[in-house]
Formats: structure tokens, sequence, C-alpha cells
């Protein structure tokens, strides 16, 4: 038999169709492939926002001079605060903060501008509700940031001489700071392994609950067709998600696509395995769709948390940091930021990538075996 | 052994070549031993079926027949093939209605056929007219495009038959094929079964019907994985002294009661 005919022959063409028709039939699977990346995007891309900004800030100016207004001004124009309004004294202040009208409020004293004029160092004040530490820090540098270069500024202008001394920040890969760059890409991660794992495991443990598995293997499909024609299938519809959250991202967030797609694609298949192989192990341990089930949420859990998707992985805790190196997309969301946010070549991600070819030959070959003995 | 078992040489009314042949086939499933000491011998163009009790080992038997699992010891011979070293060759020859009938919901009756017959390497043409002969036989044609899930319980079976036969098996095994279908439809089944095997294809059946039972050519009694009675149904009621295979059936199932001192469908 010529290699061409025995491809067209191969079992793997039968179940590749009937997975296909399955998939589009069941609406629940449908959906979780359609639906969900979509949602998530939204979801995740707007609503995950690190990136603390426009805090509504209330002003007392008790100063009224036109140096006080131009420090208004200016902390209005860093973004990081939206002046809401005026208040008169202390206690309005305090009361508009404890009602969470206003997360911040500025305080220019009295003889601020005499202060200024004089050749004294002027005092104003930033009072920010910090009891959300990650919403206020920003802020707080923000301020400071402001006034640093306000300060700079009115020396330059009395003195006539340049600022002795300046740091040039360059936020590389994100210029604006938007923490959907960030964040994007790793929906693409997170959604391949929902895909790969949730999706994949439940429809063979599907085949095992309603006895098509074992007629399956009473047919001479061979244990390679039947694994291939079952898992491929989910791997493409990974690739389509891929695609479509990458399309959507970038019309709708302007991701950046800085580096090479092919690339991209290709090293999503060292990834893609891993997972299938994860979600080929989790069929082998459930005993029905709901376990199974279960068993894909409890995965999914230190993959969002650990592996860097939201929070950076430096910040956590050492074990935290370990447990997450057994995690593909802890190396994936690398490859994935690499390619897209940097535009790195394979020199720059060959490491997480040789993890990631680790990890898919260790999770394969437990699974395969586990697999090829129910089977049998 | 509980109660003389009938001779083990076939009956007067199947001779010819062995499709079927187990030796001393074992299988255990940690301490609980489904099939013990087998000795069978099937041979071509028979209708072959297997009674005892629920948990008897009726589909264990099966199962090691199409090389679902390899047995613990003992060995057996499908269509000349030993069912351990060559059992995908064997598969390639037989077809396997299970008690489930491993029907996929989601897919139409069109659907179901088409891919069962693709798996087992029908391709282009010799698919069409193959499927639509079948099809046609089983008068699955006004039903193609119903969902396999949404059928009744006769339609079902009926396609699962269509399915497992759509290849033209040499052999054929069904495990309870008519459990919860009405009797026009089991009469319809065993119209289609006598089909197959007058073209030759040998078919072993189990059943809990006594009427299905005394159909069959010859017929084995299974109890606690042992092999109990073998022969005709004549024979077998000749042997015991009863009127019907019904009656046989709970004679024995008495007997292997008093023998054990639980019911013998208490074991599974
Ligand atoms: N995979 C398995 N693991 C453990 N025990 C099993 C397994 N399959 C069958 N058994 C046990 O082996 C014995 C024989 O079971 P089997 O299914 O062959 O009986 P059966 O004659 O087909 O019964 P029924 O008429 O109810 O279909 C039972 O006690 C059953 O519990
Ligand atoms: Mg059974």
């Amino acid at each position: 038999m010529s290699l061409l005919t025995r491809i067209r022959v191969s079992r793997f063409w039968p179940m590749l169709w009937k997975e296909f028709i399955q998939m589009r039939r069941d609406r629940l699977t449908f959906g979780m492939m359609t639906v969900l990346p979509a949602v998530q995007l939204v979801l995740f891309g707007y609503a995950i926002q690190t990136d603390v900004r426009h805090l509504p800030t209330v002003v007392l100016d008790e100063s009224r001079t036109a140096d006080s207004r131009q420090l208004i001004a200016v902390i209005g124009n860093t973004g990081n605060f939206d002046i809401v309004g005026a208040v008169a004294d202390r206690e309005h202040l305090r009361r508009e903060i404890l009602g969470a009208r206003a997360a911040a409020a500025l305080v220019i004293p009295p003889d601020y501008a005499r202060d200024l004029r004089a050749g004294r160092t002027a005092a104003a004040q930033m009072i920010v509700d910090a009891a959300d530490p990650q919403a206020s820090s920003a802020a707080m540098a923000g301020a400071q940031l402001a006034a640093g270069a306000l300060s700079t500024q009115i020396v330059a202008e009395r003195f006539g001489v340049a600022p002795p001394l300046e740091m040039r920040v360059r936020p590389w890969f994100n210029p604006a700071q938007r923490s959907a760059i960030f964040i994007v890409p790793g929906v693409i991660g997170v959604l391949l392994t929902i895909t790969l794992t949730l999706i994949t495991s439940t429809a063979i443990v599907r085949e095992r609950e309603r006895g098509t598995l074992e007629q399956l293997v009473v047919t001479p499909i061979g244990k390679t067709s039947l694994m291939l024609g079952k898992l491929a299938p989910f791997m493409l519809v990974g690739y389509v998600q891929m695609s479509v959250v990458m399309g959507l991202g970038k019309l709708i967030f302007h991701i950046p696509i800085e580096g090479s797609l092919p690339l991209l694609y290709l090293l999503a298949l060292p990834f893609m395995f891993a997972s299938l192989g994860v979600g080929l192990l989790i069929s082998t341990i459930a005993k029905s769709q709901a376990q199974a089930m279960q068993l894909s949420f409890f995965f999914m859990l230190p993959n969002i948390l650990l592996s860097g998707y939201i929070f950076p992985r430096v910040a956590m805790p050492e074990p935290a940091q370990w447990l997450g190196l057994g995690l593909p997309l802890t190396y994936f969301l690398k490859v994935l930021r690499g390619i897209l946010l940097k535009g790195v070549t394979f020199g720059d991600v060959w490491q997480p990538t040789l993890s990631l070819i680790g990890l898919a030959a260790l999770f394969l070959t437990i699974s395969v075996r586990r697999f090829r003995k129910t089977i049998e | 052994m509980s109660g003389s078992a009938v001779d083990t040489t076939p009956g007067m009314s199947a001779v010819g070549t062995p499709t079927v042949v187990t030796r001393a086939l074992r299988k255990e499933f940690g301490a609980r031993v489904a099939v013990d000491s087998l000795d069978l011998t099937i041979y071509r163009g028979e209708v072959f079926g297997l009674l005892g009790p629920n948990g008897s080992g009726k589909t264990t038997t099966i199962r090691l027949l199409c090389a679902l699992m390899a047995p613990t010891s003992g060995s057996a011979e499908v269509v000349g093939l030993d069912v351990e070293t060559q059992g995908e060759r064997v598969r390639a020859r037989i077809g396997y209605m299970s008690q489930r009938y491993g029907l996929y919901d989601d897919l139409t009756v069109a659907e179901n056929l088409r891919f069962y017959s693709t798996v087992y390497g029908l391709h282009g043409e010799a698919r069409t007219r193959r499927l639509a002969e079948h099809s046609c036989a089983l008068g699955l044609d006004e039903r193609r495009n119903q969902l396999a899930g949404t059928l009744s319980g006769g339609w079902k079976q009926r396609l699962a038959l269509a399915c497992a036969t759509a290849h033209e098996p040499e052999m054929l095994f069904l495990d309870e094929p008519t459990a919860g279908v009405d009797p026009a439809a089991r009469r319809d089944f065993w119209t289609s079964i006598y089909a197959l095997a007058s073209r030759g294809t040998t078919i072993l059946v189990t059943t809990h019907y006594m009427d299905e039972a005394e159909r069959c050519q010859r017929l084995a009694f299974l109890s606690r994985g042992h092999l109990i009675a073998l022969g005709t149904p004549r024979e077998i009621t000749a042997h015991f002294g009863q009127a019907s295979i019904e009656d046989v059936f709970i004679e024995l199932q008495r007997q292997d009661e008093a023998q054990y001192g639980v019911a013998a469908g208490g074991s599974r």
C-alpha cells in the first residue's frame, strides 16, 4: 500500500470527522469553545486593571493662588487623579473619603504660595485611601513624581540652571502601562488550558460512560489512531481560539504583535501537548464527566494564580514559585508575552520552550501509558 | 463443578470448521474469578447461545473473545487467530454488539453507520453500496437523519446490529441484544440473525429470554464463570429431565444456590 493510500484510508480520519460533528452538536462544549474566549477576553481585558488610574480626588485649597492652582493642574494631569471637586475644610474632606466619594485628597495649606515665593520649601499634602494597597501605590508614586517634576521645573526657572540629575524612565513594551496588554496574551494561554484539559478530558470520559469507548476499542482502529483522532481535533480548536483571541485582542485592545506569528504557532505545540497530557491524565482518573470537570477546575486554579497570568511570580513566596514551575502555562506565558509584546526570537525563549517540551514528554508518557491500560 | 455437565463435544447439529476455540480460559478480577476453566468450541455458521444468571461471566467471556482484555490464563482462538497475540487482526474480522449498544447518541443513524463502517476499513464506492444495502435491509433508511439518541429501543438495536455487521464479519458477538426490546422487534431481530448465519456468519449470543434460547442451535450454561451444561436445547432439556430450557435454567440456579448458599445474582 502506498503511503498516500495508507494516509487516505487511515482510521484516524473517521475519528476526526465524528469528533467535529459531536463538537458542533454539543451546545455546552460549543459554547465553551466560542463564547468563552470572547467573554474571557472582554472580562479579563477590561476588568483586570492592576494599573489604578483616575482616583476620584477632592481638593482643599487654602492658598487660593495661581501657584496652588498650578499644582492642582499638574496633579490632575498625571492621569492618576481625577479632580472631582473642592472641599471647604478638613471635616468635609474626611467625610468625602469615608463615604468613598473620593479616594484621594490634595491639601494645599494657606502659606503654600508664600513659602514658595520666599524660597522656602512649600509643603502640600496628598491623602490617599490606602486600604487597598494595590489601588493606592501607583497613585502615591504618581503624586510624588509629579511634585518632583514641578519642583525641578520651578528651580530651573528661578535660578536659570539645568537640573543636576534627571532619571528618564522608559516603560518598554507597554509604554502606556495598560494591563490589557499584559493580560490578553495570558488569556490565550488560559483558554488553551481550558480547551485542552477540561473539554478534552470530559469528551474522553463521556465516551467511556456511554460505552462507545469499548465499542471503538473492539474495532480495528488501533490505539494510536484512536488517541490521535480523539486529541487532534482539540488541538485544531486550540489554534482557532488562539487566532481569534489574538485578532480580537488586536482590534479591541490594540495588542501589539511584535514577533513572528509562525514561531508562536510552532512553540504553542509543546504547550498543547503538555496540556493534552494533563487532559488525558484527568480522563484516566475521573470516573464520571462531573469528576473530570471538577479535576480540571482544580487544575485551572493554580494555573490562574501561580503561573504569572495575573500576579507577578517574583512577588510570590518561594514555595508558590516552585509550584508554578510544574505548570505548562508558566512557561507558555513567557513565550506568548515575549513574542507578542517584545518581538523576541527563538534564541530568547529557548529555555521556556525546553521546559515545555520536558513537561509535555513527562505528562504524555504518564497519561498515554495509563490510558492504554484503561482501554485494554 | 455443579451438576454433571453435558458432554462437551458438539451435538449432531454442529460439525464443521471451528470459529471459536477456548482452552482452559480463565479471567480473574482481583480475587474474583469471572471466567473459570472454560473449554468451548463454536462452529462456523452456528447460532450459539450463552446463558447464565447475572454475573455468571457471559460478558467477560465475550470481552475475552473480542480481545478487549487479556485472559489471566488459558487461551482462545477466534477465526483461527490467537486473541492474545493477534488481537488487532481478530478485531478486523469480528463484530461486537455490546450490552450498551455503543452508539453515538449525538450522531444521526446515517452518521453512526458511516463512522463505524469507515473505522472497519470500508471506503468509497464499496462503502456507499454496502451501507445502502444494509440500511435498506434493516429498514433504517426512513430514519437516516434522526439522532441515534432519540431512537426507540428497537431502532437502536437495529442500528447497533447494522453498525456491528457493516463490514460483514465472520464472527458476531451479541451481548443481550434484545434486552428492553418489544416482541415484534425481537422477532425481526432473530430473522436477521438467521439470515446472517445462513450466509456463514458464526453467532454467539447471550440472552435472558428463554424463548430466544430455544432458537439457538446450541447452548452453554455458565454459573459463576463455570461451564455447567452444553448442548442443543433438546439435548439439554432431555439431560436434565425438564420440559423446557426455562425449567432447566431455574433448576440449575437452584442447585447452584444450594451449593453456595447465596443467590447467584448476588455475586455481582
Ligand atoms: N472490569 C471488571 N472489574 C472487576 N470485576 C468485574 C469486571 N467485569 C466483570 N466483573 C465481575 O465479573 C463477574 C462476571 O461479570 P459479567 O459481566 O461477565 O457477568 P454477566 O454474565 O455478563 O452478567 P449480566 O447477565 O448481568 O450481564 C461479575 O461478578 C462482575 O462483577
Ligand atoms: Mg453481561
